[in-house]
């Protein structure tokens, strides 16, 4: 069986913060790390291959040359083969150009029967790229997957819904976004770490998958950023000084009056 | 390169540096300058400058012209789970309302399921014009390539310029499904929706990073121009019996070989959920409260003001109470009459799910907290004297 898992490369997001002057996002010195929901894709599939030795699992990032790290970080946790897909003319691409991209990687890399994604990314918080990439290849998708159980080209789940879940079941080949009440991602091993440096991360441009230019990049994408600006905060508040009983006398006093209580 | 700064025209005004979501432009001799390194492409900055001084110079696309005047009216995809119309729904249609008449144009919902014609009467309820409706045993209960494969057909044989679907762990698998076999786009999540009336677009604002940035998405030159929107966050209309409309028929095939899922059985969590969304009063603890047992008290406070109790992701991570009551971005997005934060920092991801509440007071040892700065009432204190004395105070 081959599996394919998609991976991000993200800020982690807990670490970003705002210029208070110029209100723009705080980079330097952020680290950037697997997306946390896509690494539970990815032990999805080694959970799969601890199984059955004869699973092969492909790890796809779409991403700057720098993004090479998320792959070998995959690699040294058990992933077999890895492909960074990295172009100039990819920049700026929103879901539905990314989603054109990454399903032509994975028909250059092909021969899949599982692709496994994150449900969203903590950068963007989308989820649309892992059902549109679903599309592109014409697969089944089955989203916000917690459980998963294999049944030889049978596939039963759990999908999460707010007030419990259903259960669905697919044949392969299909695509499955996961979500962390999945499984506790496993950390690298020594040996694994040492092997990911052995390895070839293999390179994917508009060189090998020559893609339309009407469906990559910037300009092609149906979405565009208008405006960007940070959240607003309200004017100052009151602050309530005084004794415990003093505050909360104020404080009852002036809902009661605002009439928010 | 993806975009590039035009010397020229560039009169050092800043906008870009400020609109650049990562960091990535400085200025220098009075004209922006662009660091490679960090430039993702994503073309904030070209949308900002006012005089072109920014160019983006990814490969122009030789779109083909859709006839986008043939696209009107705004759709609000009402989902239903076993027969009763999601409340979401009702929200979007209030919001779709607005949009409508900003527009001049009429308001439909879009039902799918088997034998739904009877909730027609809550849409027209709820502010739809029009109820387009989509029966087949196949729609009863939803999947992803029945329902993508209806939708598919009646959007392109009626043409609505916008289509709002509910953020809900249904929207957000049908949502990019369906935009992708469209070939349109899609923003996600969005809380705050409005109309340009000059280029009559619908401008979507969004959260990203984390809540840390928001962002305003259009769709210029493909239709529909589609958007995710997030439970709790509009508001709906007062619900209106007297109003009526017309229903349509929808006109689409689908066969049960279209469909390649299987849905085995609904499984409805055992456990009691707090409805967080639809409480008028929180009472919500963060790491302050620093064990699950302190959780008792704020339940005593909010019982007394007849709500319910919340929390920062904190206290879910730690342990001390269940996920379904955190507010927040990877929680829920709350707008109750009165929110009391107790022990709660405010990091911006919590702020982003709790702005928007009528009233806030914030309880916490720290007078620098983030939380007191979004406060109508900041409290110094500490929770474990402060909230006693409230409760006695609210008892009397």
């Amino acid at each position: 069986m081959n599996i394919i898992v998609c991976v991000k490369q993200v800020p982690d997001t807990a670490e970003v913060r705002i210029d208070p002057v110029k209100k723009t996002l705080i980079r330097d010195g952020v680290p950037s790390i697997i997306n946390p929901d896509d690494k539970n894709a990815l032990e999805a599939a080694l959970k799969i291959k601890d199984a059955d030795k004869d699973v092969k699992i492909t790890v796809v990032c779409m991403g700057p040359p720098p993004a090479e790290v998320a792959l070998r970080e995959a690699l040294a946790m058990g992933a077999d083969e890895a492909y960074l897909v990295s172009g100039r003319e990819y920049g700026g691409s929103d879901t539905w150009a990314t989603s054109n991209i990454i399903s032509e990687a994975i028909k250059y890399i092909g021969n899949y029967d599982i692709v496994f994604c994150g449900r969203q990314a903590i950068d963007g918080d989308t989820a649309q790229v892992g059902p549109q990439i679903a599309e592109r290849l014409d697969l089944p998708q089955i989203t916000y997957v917690q459980d998963i159980k294999m049944d030889g080209d049978k596939i039963t789940v759990q999908r999460a819904l707010e007030d419990g879940y259903q259960v669905i079941s697919v044949k392969t080949p299909c695509l499955l976004t996961c979500i962390k009440e999945l499984n506790e991602p496993r950390y690298a091993s020594i040996p694994g770490i040492y092997t990911a440096y052995q390895k070839e991360v293999k390179v994917l441009s508009q060189n090998e998958l020559n893609i339309p230019a009407d469906r990559i990049g910037l300009t092609s994408s149906p979405t565009n950023v208008h405006d960007t600006f940070t959240a607003e905060t309200k004017g100052a508040g009151v602050v309530l000084t005084g004794s415990e009983k003093e505050v909360s006398v104020a404080l009852v006093e002036n809902l009661k009056a605002k009439h928010v209580i | 390169m993806g975009v590039k700064i035009i010397n020229e025209k560039c009169v050092g005004c800043g906008m870009c540096v400020k609109a650049c979501p990562v960091g990535a432009i400085s200025m220098v001799d009075k004209k922006a300058v662009i660091d490679y390194d960090k430039c993702t492409s994503c073309g904030a900055c070209v949308a900002k400058c006012k005089f072109k001084a920014i160019e983006s110079d990814a490969v122009a696309a030789e779109a083909p012209k859709k006839d986008l005047s043939a696209y009107k009216g705004v759709w609000v995809f009402a989902e239903q789970r076993e027969g009763v119309v999601m409340p979401t729904t009702f929200e979007l249609l209030g919001e779709g309302r607005k949009l409508a008449d900003s527009l001049g144009e009429e308001l439909s919902a879009i039902i799918l399921g088997d034998k739904v014609e009877g909730l027609a009467a809550d849409l027209f309820a709820y502010g739809a014009d029009n109820v387009i409706v989509a029966e087949d045993a196949l729609l009863g209960t939803y999947t992803t390539d029945a329902y993508t494969t209806v939708l598919d057909q009646v959007i392109n044989d009626m043409k609505p310029a916008i289509v709002l679907i509910g953020a809900t762990n249904i929207g957000r698998d049908l949502g990019p499904r369906i935009a992708a076999r469209l070939n349109t786009g899609l923003t996600a999540d969005c809380t705050k929706l409005e109309i340009d009336p000059e280029r009559r677009i619908i401008l979507q604002t969004r959260p990203a990073f984390g809540g840390n940035l928001m962002a305003t998405i259009i769709t210029p030159n493909h239709r529909p121009q589609m958007s995710t929107v997030r439970p709790g966050v509009m508001q709906k209309m007062a619900r209106d019996d007297s109003r009526t409309g017309k229903i349509v028929k929808a006109n689409f095939t689908i066969k049960a070989d279209d469909i390649r899922t299987v849905v085995e059985e609904t499984v409805k969590a055992m456990k009691q959920t707090v409805n967080l969304v639809e409480a008028e009063v929180i009472v919500a603890g963060g790491r302050g409260v620093g064990k699950a047992e302190g959780f008792k008290l704020l339940e005593e406070v909010a019982n007394e003001l007849g709500g319910v109790v919340g929390s920062s992701r904190a206290c879910v991570d730690a342990g001390w109470i269940s996920a379904d009551h955190q507010v927040g971005q990877t929680g829920k997005t709350v707008r109750p009459k009165l929110y009391i934060a107790c022990g709660i920092s405010g990091a911006i991801q919590h702020l982003a799910g709790m702005t928007n509440s009528g009233c806030i007071v914030a309880i916490n040892k720290s007078a620098d907290a983030p939380i007191m700065k979004v406060a109508d009432y900041a409290i110094v204190g500490d929770l474990y004297k402060v909230l006693p004395a409230l409760l006695d105070e609210l008892k009397k």
